[in-house]
């Protein structure tokens, strides 16, 4: 009996101490991250602009405005789209680069240089200089499609067949040094010995490759498909610099949606709107990470 | 598992070559006399007239110095709140400690940059439209910093703590004097990600900003970019985009083992 009353008034000394230590953290979290979640959600049934400070309640109005507007099922479909062409091919170059380069040969380190340098590039920054190769007439593609291929591919970026592909393109460059890196710790985490008995047992390496390598790194490739779906979505400096959803639209992506509503077209409340959708997709992206967040790694 | 392949080794380093084009492409047009006509090897003469011009056109010595207050003030904080949040974290057993875990794994799961709306509106509320502050707030308290260090924290042995407590050492001294120097590792691992993000962000302090006084580099460079879209200039485009990037990229060809090992751990937690 003593004991346990010991035990509490430890624990709740304890309480005390760790919440003052986590207070600042706690405060900052709740103000830029739990708030803002719940107020997104709220705005959505407001009619918020930049100018009448208190929003006012207006109820699906956003929403059923929203599913009527063809533009938003575009940035959708643009979205979708954009995902595809960048997360797949990203993760496929990632995974290749990093077996080749998980082996030691003269220049590897220059190699990992070379993929990995797009990744502490501002994203501003490479975007700029992917515009003037992009550029119809003297520009870097336009110049070696014509010399090459003799075809005129003219302004690629205000093309609506092309414009989502470019910045897909760029967007790849950028990204899979990135997850190269994190195939790369996986494959060095792998023990040699499945190797060397798959060896023995006469398996190559696309034996190898398929049946011990991929089941292996399942863990390593759910959470790398998790973080480029946020990235993918959560960035759009390059349609700033590149695009600005030109043409027609057609290159608009979700985050930039939310961005132009808010700040060009002063929709704040449409904006939170589109954020909750975003939001509630975010959720649903972590639930496998949420749900086998305590068994980490299945073998070994 | 390894391709020891010696054509797949000679196909890496042309694509590897291909990768570096937009660099060397930028490299090349910045130091160059600008011409009308792109190649990866420059044509014209050697000159430093592109970076004197951008000088000129734009305040970067400026933005170069918002940059890195932004970079120094966030890290800075970011380390006291962390470390100390951290702790509290590792040494666990405390009501509310799942409540404190769930804000984390939100953030974890919600990064700030979908949140510029709500957060938007924060800003405006107290007043911070247009300073550095606004630009810093929304990522002072970091979640992924706080589990990084939760984790590395909790490697450590306990028996050196319960000997300095018995000494009669205090939390704080606990803290700052056993703690923070055995995870530097940690910190290194947070402060790279930590630089490198704040260095490149680029939405939220357009977002947030409207003035020379406050713009950071990044937002600098995009304004000077589009007051220049129609003129062709892409020798002083380059030399800006040049300027900006080569702090970190220096960094990383220097410090590359350490810059690709702290990303990794800084992402997998």
């Amino acid at each position: 009996m003593a004991g346990k009353k010991h035990h509490m008034s430890e624990k709740a000394r304890r309480t005390l101490s760790s919440w003052v230590l986590l207070a600042p953290a706690v405060v900052l979290m709740v103000m830029f991250t739990v708030y803002p979640i719940f107020n997104s959600m709220y705005l959505g049934f407001c009619d918020a602009g930049y100018r009448n400070s208190s929003p006012q309640w207006i109820g699906m109005e956003n929403y059923s405005q929203l599913f009527a507007d063809p533009v938003f099922w575009k940035v959708i479909k643009n979205t979708v789209i954009f995902i595809l062409m960048t997360v797949i091919p990203s993760m496929v170059i990632g995974f290749g680069l990093a077996l080749i380069l998980n082996g030691q040969f003269r220049g590897v380190r220059f190699l990992r240089a070379a993929f990995f340098h797009p990744v502490v590039m501002p994203m501003i920054a490479a975007a700029c200089v992917w515009k003037f190769l992009y550029m119809p007439g003297n520009g870097m593609f336009a110049s070696l499609m014509m010399s090459v291929f003799h075809i005129n591919i003219g302004d690629v970026l205000s093309s609506p067949k092309t414009v989502l592909p470019c910045l897909a393109l760029m967007y790849i460059w950028k990204e899979a040094g990135y997850l190269m890196i994190f195939f790369l710790s996986g494959l060095q985490n792998l023990s040699i010995d499945y190797f060397e008995a798959a060896k023995i047992d006469g398996a190559g390496f696309w034996k190898s490759l398929i049946w011990i390598t991929l089941p292996l790194m399942g863990s390593t490739f759910l959470f790398v498909v998790m973080i480029e779906l946020t990235n993918s979505i959560k960035l759009v400096d390059h349609v700033v610099v590149l695009t600005q959803g030109r043409p027609n639209n057609r290159s608009n992506l979700l985050m930039y949606y939310i961005y132009q509503l808010g700040y060009n077209f002063f929709q704040q409340g449409k904006a939170a709107a589109v954020t909750t959708i975003l939001l509630i997709f975010l959720m649903i992206l972590a639930l496998p990470r949420f749900l086998r967040f305590d068994k980490k790694v299945h073998y070994n | 598992m390894k391709i020891a392949n010696k054509a797949v080794i000679f196909g890496a380093f042309i694509v590897g070559a291909v990768w570096l084009i937009p660099f060397l492409w930028m490299t090349g047009t910045a130091f160059t006399e600008p011409t009308f006509k792109m190649s990866i090897i420059p044509t014209t003469p050697f000159t430093f007239r592109n970076f004197k011009e951008v000088f000129e056109l734009v305040p970067l010595a400026r933005y170069y110095l918002n940059t890195i207050i932004i970079v120094v003030v966030t890290f800075s904080v970011q380390f006291v709140i962390i470390t100390l949040g951290g702790y509290a974290l590792a040494r666990g057993d405390f009501y509310g400690e799942k409540l404190v875990m769930g804000i984390i794994f939100m953030q974890l799961i919600i990064p700030n940059d979908v949140l510029i709306i709500p957060n938007y509106i924060t800003i405006v509320n107290l007043s911070l439209v247009d300073t550095k502050a606004a630009i810093m707030l929304p990522f002072l308290g970091s979640a992924m910093g706080l589990f990084l260090l939760r984790q590395h924290f909790k490697t450590m042995p306990t028996a050196l703590t319960d000997a300095a407590r018995i000494d009669g050492a205090s939390t704080m001294r606990i803290i700052w004097q056993i703690y923070v120097p055995n995870a530097k590792a940690a910190y290194l691992a947070f402060a790279m990600v930590s630089v490198s993000y704040h260095w490149n962000n680029f939405l939220w302090p357009l977002i947030v900003t409207n003035s020379v006084e406050n713009r950071p580099l990044t937002v600098g460079l995009a304004v000077f970019a589009k007051s220049t879209e129609t003129a062709l200039v892409w020798g002083d485009i380059c030399a800006c985009a040049f300027a900006i990037c080569i702090p970190l990229l220096l960094a990383f060809f220097i410090f590359q083992k350490q810059f690709i090992n702290s990303f990794v751990s800084a992402g997998i937690k």
